[in-house]
This record gives structure tokens, C-alpha cells and sequence, in this order.
């Protein structure tokens, strides 16, 4: 079933503006510790946002190359466990080009949600 | 009646004027005894001490018992009585280094503890890299902490206590399983802790003092550059080109990324830097496996900060959000790969 608007990143972004502009120029002025921690909670709010929007068609994309790439199927979770166990034992390593293609896009995929300024 | 109940800080107040009384010979008033920021267990206080109309500022160092810590923390991290013996060999070896004075003994009930002299200066990297009060310490702090390490790592390994010696080898295996206690699937760093496997250094004949984590947010400054080197706990017996390359890791860069050498200068400035104070010549080879390496750390130590709250040992947004940090470090570590080569 539909939830009705606003979405969860239009209501997560309204959380996350009213406890930027109101809430942490009041915390400053008279608990400047939590008007710290509150730019944290205010940043993680942020990666929430964008993950409702970019995390599942993201998953869906990491899933599907790895599927191709170990030539079979399982969770994701089961897929990223063969992937680790492979480079750990040197049954793959940097000279596979189609993999770190994969682990490119990946990374590409999940620093665009957890900090899209990183460079 | 009314019974007072003493707070933490006033215990702390009774204690240190008994311990500053013992070691200063003379009745010590404490003064202005405040919490510095950091880690909950490990806990830094500030105080001044003032005996016969003479101020004294200082900082307490001091250990909650068993609290907010991982088993990795504890395997790695060196006690309180060590880091005060680690402290006293580098400051007699010339190194900048808050001077440490003296330890509180077990019936004082501080848990483990010592007082050292209080260096000035900020540690807080964004007023360094940006404030114009350090106009003319930006251009000093990248070859300041060359120099200050190359005298770090010639302290005399006589005058040092036990310290566990950590090879390359014996830093892939501990992270190695660091992951498997986390028990997450972590390709990128299995790719970046299989390269390094491959082409790690070998052994030194004669390991130095290392001081395990040289960076940025670590060290005092001022108007002049560097005053102090603080946080001592990781230090261990090892390959001098591990603190050159942890330096250089990108997150300790806070933002200044075209500036390797911690936000202040470049890789060839700090090694020369490095080379004139003493420094034995840097080999850019294992500069950059070591700053591979330093990049995986830092990464891992993101997934660590997050598990400790994710455990319950400590219940902390902070630490939970440093956990979507570690990706920072995977596009750092692709890109670190693929210029190597």
C-alpha cells in the first residue's frame, strides 16, 4: 500500500532542515557539545535520505553484476561472501578487470549515498 | 540531614591535590579541573595545580577499567603505566611531547593514571587547515612533523618499557581478523589486504619505536607549528615508515587532499624533512605500501567505532555514523590500486 506524501526522502529532508536552521543555531548558543552531535545526527539523517531514494535501485545493480560475475545466484549478502572469500584465498585479485569494474560501480554507488562530496 | 554524595569531579579534585601534594612537595590547590573531549574510557582531564604561588597546568590521563572497549582495542592499546614510560623515553629523546611527570599509585582510586605537563596549542584540524591565525604555521607543520618523528623513532630502545613488535605481517593478520569478528563481507578491503600481502616489506633488522598514530587531530599546534605529539596508546616496536604513511592517508587530510603530508605539505617535503633530522631515507616504494595499509586501517577502525555501539559496549550516535565513513576509505583504497599499478 501507498503511504500518503510526503515520501520518506521529502519527510526525512523536512526533518533534517528543521533540525539544521532551527534546532542547532539554538543548541549552539547554549550546549555547543550537542549542537556538535546534532550536525551528525543532521549529516546521518542526509545518508538516509538519499538511501530511500538511490539505495534499492543501487542493491538491485550490485546484485545483478554479481551474479554475472561468479556465475551464480544467491542473496546479496551470500554473493559479497563468495566475492571476500575468493580475494582472501588470491582466487581473484586486482588483475580482474571485470571485477573491479564491479567494485568501481559498487563503491561509486554507495560513497554517492554516504558522502557524495568525497574525493 | 543532608549528606553530600561527592561528584566525579570533585573525587578527581580530592585526589589529584593529594597526588600533586606528594609530587611537588607542597600543599597543592587544584584549580579550573575540567573534561577535555574524547573517548569515554579513556578519559583526559585538565586541571591546574598551584603549590607555593607557582601554577602548574596540567592534563590527567586516566583509565575507566574495562569500559566502551573492544577486545581490539585492548589487544592493540597499550595501559596507562606504559604509555607514561613510552611518554617519559620519547621526551628524554628530544621529541615535542606534553612532558609526563608522575603516575598515581593503585590506592588512589583513579583507576590507572598519570599527570603530564599541558602543551598549547589546538589540535582541531579544520582551525589549523583554515584559520588565519596559522597562516605561518601552515607552511612549517608538514617538514615540523618530519623532523619531529625522525627523533621519535631514534628514542633508545634501552630506555623503553616491553612494547609488542607488529611487523606488516602481523598488521594484515590482526585486521584480517578484525573482519571476521565484524563478520560483514568486505570485498574492497580483502582486495586491498590481499595486495598488500603480496608485496609487504620485509622485516627490519632494527625495528624502531613507532608511534602508531601520527596524523592530524593528534598533534598541538600553534602560531609557530607543532607543540606537542599527543595520544601515545598505540604505540609499538616496528617499521618507521608506518608513521609516514598513516600520516599521509587522505582522511587526515580533512579535505586539503592535494596535500598529502596531513593537510600541510607533500610526500617529498615530510620525507625530506624527515631524512635531515636523521630520518633513515625513505624508500617511496614502502611509503606507499604503508599508506595502502594506513587507508584499509582507518577503514576497518571506522567499521570498529560503529560495532562498539552496535555491540551495546558504548551507546553513541557518534560512533554508529562513523560506520558509513569506511567507504571513504574503499574509493581511496580503488584509487590508491589502480595508481600503483
Amino acid at each position: 500500500m501507498a503511504q500518503d506524501r510526503p515520501t520518506a526522502p521529502e519527510l526525512l529532508t523536512a526533518i533534517a532542515d528543521f533540525l539544521r536552521e532551527e534546532a542547532t543555531p539554538a543548541l549552539d548558543r547554549t550546549e555547543p557539545r550537542l549542537g556538535f552531535q546534532m550536525r551528525v545526527a543532521v549529516n546521518s539523517l542526509a545518508i538516509l535520505e538519499r538511501e530511500s531514494r538511490l539505495g534499492p535501485e543501487a542493491d538491485r545493480r550490485e546484485h545483478a553484476r554479481l551474479a554475472t560475475l561468479l556465475g551464480r545466484d544467491g542473496t546479496l549478502d551470500d554473493l559479497n561472501r563468495e566475492l571476500a572469500r575468493q580475494l582472501r584465498s588470491g582466487t581473484r585479485d586486482e588483475c580482474d578487470a571485470a571485477m573491479m569494474a564491479h567494485l568501481e560501480a559498487t563503491t561509486a554507488d554507495k560513497i554517492a549515498i554516504a558522502n557524495p562530496k568525497w574525493r | 540531614m543532608t549528606v553530600h554524595i561527592p561528584t566525579e569531579a570533585e573525587a578527581v579534585v580530592a585526589v589529584l591535590a593529594v597526588a600533586a601534594n606528594r609530587y611537588f612537595g607542597g600543599t597543592a590547590v587544584i584549580e579550573g579541573l575540567g573534561r577535555e573531549s574524547g573517548g569515554a574510557s579513556r578519559q583526559t582531564w585538565r586541571f591546574d595545580a598551584v603549590v607555593g604561588g607557582k601554577r602548574h597546568e596540567l592534563i590527567l590521563r586516566r583509565d575507566q577499567p574495562t569500559r566502551g572497549k573492544t577486545d581490539r582495542e585492548r589487544s592493540v592499546a597499550i595501559d596507562r603505566a606504559t604509555e607514561f614510560r613510552v611518554l617519559a623515553a620519547a621526551h628524554k629523546a628530544g621529541v615535542r611531547a606534553p612532558e609526563p611527570l608522575f603516575e598515581l599509585a593503585a590506592g588512589d582510586g583513579l583507576g590507572e593514571a598519570f599527570v603530564m605537563r599541558r602543551a598549547g596549542g589546538t589540535a582541531i584540524a579544520r582551525k589549523l587547515l583554515r584559520d588565519a591565525a596559522y597562516d605561518g604555521a601552515r607552511k612549517n607543520i608538514a617538514s615540523q612533523l618530519g623532523e619531529i618523528l625522525a627523533r621519535l623513532h631514534a628514542t633508545d630502545p634501552a630506555t623503553l618499557p616491553p612494547l609488542v613488535r607488529r611487523e606488516a605481517a602481523d598488521h594484515i593478520a590482526g585486521l584480517r581478523r578484525s573482519l571476521d569478528d565484524l563478520g560483514q563481507a568486505q570485498p574492497v578491503f580483502e582486495l586491498a589486504l590481499s595486495w598488500l600481502d603480496r608485496r609487504k616489506p620485509p622485516p627490519l633488522d632494527r625495528p624502531v619505536l613507532v608511534h602508531g598514530d601520527y596524523r592530524t587531530g593528534n598533534y598541538l599546534a600553534d602560531e609557530t607549528g607543532v607543540t606537542a605529539i599527543l595520544d601515545w596508546e598505540l604505540a609499538h616496536i616496528g617499521d618507521p615508515i608506518e608513521d609516514l604513511g598513516w600520516l599521509c592517508v587522505k582522511s587526515w587530510r580533512f579535505g586539503a587532499i592535494d596535500r598529502p603530508a596531513g593537510g600541510f605539505g607533500s610526500r617529498e617535503e615530510l620525507w625530506a624533512a624527515y631524512e635531515r633530522a636523521g630520518g633513515r631515507p625513505v624508500d617511496p616504494q614502502r611509503a606507499h605500501w604503508w599508506e595502502v595499509f594506513g587507508t584499509v586501517h582507518w577503514g576497518i577502525i571506522c567499521l570498529n567505532q560503529a560495532w562498539k555501539h552496535l555491540s551495546g559496549s558504548i551507546r553513541s550516535m557518534e560512533h554508529a555514523s562513523i560506520g558509513r565513513r569506511a567507504v571513504e576509505t574503499q574509493v581511496d583504497l580503488l584509487q590508491l590500486l589502480k595508481n600503483a599499478g
